[in-house]
């Protein structure tokens, strides 16, 4: 069947199978940023986001986002570099193969709330699971973020 | 793993009724347990094109589309008002945002699975599901009802204001439930919805009237103990019958208490 999206911007055109994951479409069109963790739905390694809403992408159909707007970490260079810094600056992660999927969700939850509590970022990025660290590392790299934006928001307001 | 052979947005309940009534045919929820079934699909029909994403409020009830996700429920403001908060309980344990952004309500009360914290909830507030042939009937016996090849379009909710608690017992976060308890007051009705034990959710009223003469740490209590006296429970790797008939009445106990609170 064809479809037609975009992808971090830029309109694809394609002749899929009824019953390709949206992960392996655009793995498949060179977004290497998102990885199959878990296959389960359950560890949120593949987050991407289809008209700006997180979503697992291992479990969605490509032919649903016919017409949609997904977006990537690649699609994302400035927010990821920013907010990555931090987390890597804490040494948070091991292996990094999570980090895709965690810097998607964290993103969307940065939109969604500028100024989260501690149990709201812990509520948030429950379905981001990480086998090396005990998110501890994660969770100082957010707050710093949030507080280098904020302090930066502070001044701009000054 | 799933394989399907053709995909089809549907433009009509109708044509979505006529598709299904193939065995081989299936409705699409969010798709989340569907992709770990080992099956073939000859055609997967996806009721998304409907708008059936919204959920509708008329002066008595909330009309929630079959595909209104479950992140879409759990910040409904209406919904949060009126059970003061236990839509969005029973719904944030599931998973992670990123699962609940797919994750459907139709889905969710179709499967009628067993570990259902969505299930729980809708029993408890009284729900009614509107099936597109059988029409509407209460959400209790939909659950009991054999799985047939009609289309769930939307679960009703009755618009009214109730003292509504919802509690599950989880081994870890994010995992499926051991057990769910919600409890739902509104003038003299009570109803206690229990789920995940580990069979699809039950819903009990006060038949015996113990709570007759008001929801006390004594009365509470006894119901808990009548509760759990009522439920079958079952074990599986989660936990065992006896563990969870201790929760029914503990949990059962609690959530009534926490619902007298609220009525101060």
């Amino acid at each position: 069947m064809q479809i037609q999206l975009w992808i971090n911007g830029k309109t694809v055109t394609d002749d899929i199978d009824a019953d390709l994951l949206l992960i392996d479409f655009l793995r498949n069109h060179g977004c290497y940023s998102v990885k199959r963790g878990c296959d389960t739905s359950n560890c949120g390694l593949c987050t991407v986001f289809v008209e700006d809403r997180p979503v697992l992408s291992c479990s969605m159909l490509t032919a649903r986002v016919q017409g949609c707007h997904v977006t990537t970490l690649e699609g994302l260079p400035e927010e990821a570099e920013g907010f990555g810094a931090y987390i890597a600056d804490q040494g948070a992660e091991q292996c990094g193969f999570c980090n895709p999927g965690f810097m998607m969700n964290a993103i969307a939850l940065f939109r969604e709330n500028p100024d989260p509590t501690d149990e709201e970022i812990l509520e948030y990025l429950a379905g981001n699971l990480c086998r090396c660290s005990g998110y501890e590392g994660q969770m100082r790299g957010i707050k710093a973020y949030l507080a280098y934006k904020h302090g930066k928001e502070g001044e701009n307001d000054a | 793993m799933i394989k399907i052979k053709e995909y089809v947005k549907v433009q009509s309940l109708e044509e979505a009724w006529q598709l299904n009534q193939k065995k081989s045919s299936v409705i699409l929820g969010g798709m989340l347990w569907l992709k770990m079934q080992n099956r073939n699909v000859g055609t997967a029909i996806d009721l998304s094109g409907l708008g059936l994403d919204k959920i509708e409020e008329t002066p008595e009830e909330y009309r929630i589309g079959a595909m209104v996700t479950l992140r879409e429920l759990e910040r409904h403001p209406g919904l949060e008002a009126d059970t003061e908060g236990a839509v969005k309980e029973s719904l944030r344990h599931i998973v992670g945002v990123q699962f609940r952004n797919l994750a459907t309500v139709g889905g969710s009360v179709y499967g009628r699975f067993g570990f259902s914290d969505v299930l729980t909830l809708f029993m408890a507030l009284g729900a009614e599901v509107e099936l597109y042939h059988a029409g509407r009937l209460p959400i209790e016996e939909f659950a009991a009802m054999a799985y047939d090849r009609d289309v769930l379009v939307r679960v009703i909710v009755p618009r009214r204001r109730r003292n509504t608690v919802y509690l599950s017992q989880r081994n870890i976060k994010t995992d499926f439930p051991v057990l769910t308890c919600c409890v739902s007051r509104e003038d003299g009705e009570i109803r206690c919805a229990i789920g995940a034990r580990p069979m699809k959710a039950v819903c009990l009223k006060d038949e015996t009237g113990i709570l007759a003469g008001g929801v006390t740490p004594e009365s509470a209590e006894a119901f808990g103990a009548w509760a759990a006296a009522q439920v079958k429970t079952g074990s599986n790797l989660r936990g065992s019958s006896e563990y969870r008939t201790m929760l029914v009445q503990v949990l059962t106990r609690r959530a009534l208490l926490e619902t007298e609170k609220m009525r101060g």
